[in-house]
């Protein structure tokens, strides 16, 4: 009878897609071991997202709603959620990972003394016991396990569990938490943030990621991915080579020094595949590879590989795609 | 100023990784381990904020004695000394316990404005032990940071969070997790080299500190990620190669 609560991240006045995926994962393990599912939203206007939140799972609500919480502050959320959960009702708290999710996770568990596991991509359940199946070395290994402490907390890494349909008929109680803070005592103001362009989607959510590397040759051939991205509604990626030559943002790069990422496709363009290159992506679901070089390491990894030019066969792959999606 | 580094030694990310035989761990032997990556960023910003206020910068490490050498590293780019914890029973520690640790080594030194740590270590890769350590310690965090300027009692910091573009202001003392972008770390020069031997360095066990090592976290196995399917080689040419992989990842992967 496991009591799950789930966090439930929002991006652009909706749930985030990970808050689904974990939402949809807590009603599983919730259904499977007799247990209820609670979703944690915190923010300014969240009130109205509850209902969304139960039609994807969700039994109860806690929603801290106040104009004071528009932005996410580490400060006010880490007080919100301890708060929320001193009560000591929830087993497991789950999230999905992002930014702002990995140091409020990070900073629950240190209060609660309970045990974390970070960017699972499985959960099982062996007995009464839940384990955690989680990359380590960016995915070169993998390690299970367990989790001690109340709530034991996990964060889910996105396009690893499915999010359920909504269901109309399904519907979540409301529960108002005291949102109230003494400002003051923060020791964190956001002073801004600025959100990029609604169609760009963030490299480690992103379904579809393509990816260029030393094979670009220059910063100016990057409109090549960026059309090949358009076409599919991709988040576009780098290499290390292609990031430490200052051809592309330090945020853009994929690899163990750079961005873990696990989209259903990446396509790989001029990268050869070094190996902290394919420990951040190999995880990917399908992975397409686009080098002239028919020895490059990553057409050991590609699940379909084209040897030829990329600056020849990215434009007609644009054109290809372009036509097959009209 | 004064301000904390932590640093951790790690395999080396262009290093194959195995397990042991009876999988409970990685096989480290003849692995080439280097300061963590992501620590060099924190090593330098130490050091540039030392050198641009004046202060003295402070390693911390946890590990084996091998660990020394990313320790040195840090003095010999500028680090002023170091206090590192050496207790064979730290290797249980997880990520949870080595933030306790962290955080009563830090208290018992005392005083500091600053902390730094990488974002993430690269072998564990749970980006927990700055933030678990800020609570902790009871000071804001921020993390992932890829911008700092220094103000009057803050510190303003930017960062790329999940596509939004942040800038925040942060109260002294404050804890702040490094990546890159943030700086250029430097190389350590040979007269740093040669004074790095000679730097203080203060060592601990478990027992000066007073920590509970029952992890709550336990390790039920480990396996190597399954092998990817054979991949299929597109042939033909060019235009022909773009149309076959356009009809393959709609029809056959429905990845599109």
């Amino acid at each position: 009878m496991a009591t799950i609560w789930v966090y439930l991240e929002t991006a652009g006045g909706r749930l985030s897609k990970g808050a689904l995926e974990a939402l949809g994962e807590a009603r599983r393990q919730a259904d499977a071991g007799g247990g209820s599912v609670t979703g944690l939203l915190i923010g300014s206007g969240v009130q109205e997202l509850a209902g969304w939140a139960g039609q994807h799972g969700a039994d109860k609500v806690v929603v801290a709603d106040d104009a004071a919480h528009a932005n996410f502050n580490l400060e006010a959320h880490t007080r919100l959620a301890i708060r929320a959960l001193e009560g000591g009702e929830a087993d497991l708290l789950l999230m999905s990972v992002g930014t702002h999710t990995r140091e409020l996770a990070a900073r629950l568990a240190a209060h609660f003394g309970s045990g974390m596991a970070v960017d699972c991509i499985a959960v099982t359940a062996d007995g009464g016991e839940l384990l955690f199946k989680r990359p380590i070395y960016a995915g070169k290994a993998y390690e299970t396990v367990a989790l001690a402490g109340k709530p034991a907390i996990a964060t889910l890494r996105p396009n690893n569990f499915a999010a359920l349909e909504a269901d109309a008929a399904r519907s979540a109680e409301v529960e108002a938490l005291d949102a109230g803070l003494d400002a003051d005592s923060l020791g964190l103001i956001v002073k801004e943030a600025v959100a990029a362009a609604a169609d760009k989607v963030p490299l480690t959510e992103a379904t579809v990621i393509v990816s260029g590397g030393r094979g670009m040759k220059g910063p100016e051939n990057y409109g090549l991915i960026e059309d090949l991205a358009d076409v599919l509604g991709a988040a576009v990626g780098a290499s290390r080579a292609a990031v430490d030559s200052g051809w592309r943002p330090h945020g853009d790069q994929v690899g163990q020094t750079g961005k873990t990422v696990s989209p259903v496709l990446y396509i790989a363009c001029g990268i050869s595949g070094a190996i902290q290159h394919l420990a951040g992506m190999s995880s990917s679901r399908f992975i397409v590879a686009v080098n002239k070089d028919p020895e490059a390491p990553i057409f050991k990894v590609a699940d379909y590989g084209i040897v030829g030019d990329l600056f020849e066969v990215v434009p007609l792959l644009t054109e290809e795609f372009k036509k097959a999606m009209a | 100023m004064k301000i904390a580094v932590l640093v951790k030694q790690v395999a080396d990310t262009a290093a194959k990784i195995e397990l042991l035989p009876d999988a409970t761990g990685v096989k480290l032997d003849g692995v080439q381990m280097v300061l963590n990556p992501y620590d060099e960023f924190a090593v330098e910003q130490g050091i540039l904020v030392k050198e641009a206020q004046g202060g003295e910068v402070v390693v911390f490490n946890i590990g084996p004695d091998a660990a020394d050498e990313a320790v040195k590293t840090a003095l010999a780019m500028g680090c002023d000394r170091a206090v590192v914890l050496r207790d064979e029973a730290a290797a249980e520690l997880d990520a949870a316990g080595i933030a306790q640790a962290l955080a009563k080594m830090i208290e018992k030194e005392g005083g500091f404005d600053l902390v730094f740590c990488g974002k993430q270590a690269t072998d564990s890769d749970t980006h927990q032990v700055g933030p678990a350590l800020a609570q902790h310690l009871g000071m804001p965090a921020v993390t992932f940071i890829t911008g700092f300027e220094a103000g009057d009692g803050e510190v303003v910091v930017g960062r790329e969070a999940d596509g939004v573009a942040e800038t925040l202001a942060v109260g002294l003392p404050a804890l702040l997790t490094c990546q890159k972008g943030l700086n250029e770390p430097r190389y350590p020069s040979l007269p740093g080299i040669m004074q790095a031997a000679r730097k203080p360095k203060e060592v601990l066990t478990l027992a000066d500190l007073g920590v509970d090592a029952t992890p709550a976290v336990t390790r039920k196995g480990m396996e190597m990620p399954p092998p990817r399917a054979e991949g299929k080689l597109i042939e033909g040419e060019a235009p022909d190669q773009a149309k076959q992989l356009v009809d393959l990842l709609r029809n056959e992967a429905k990845a599109v």
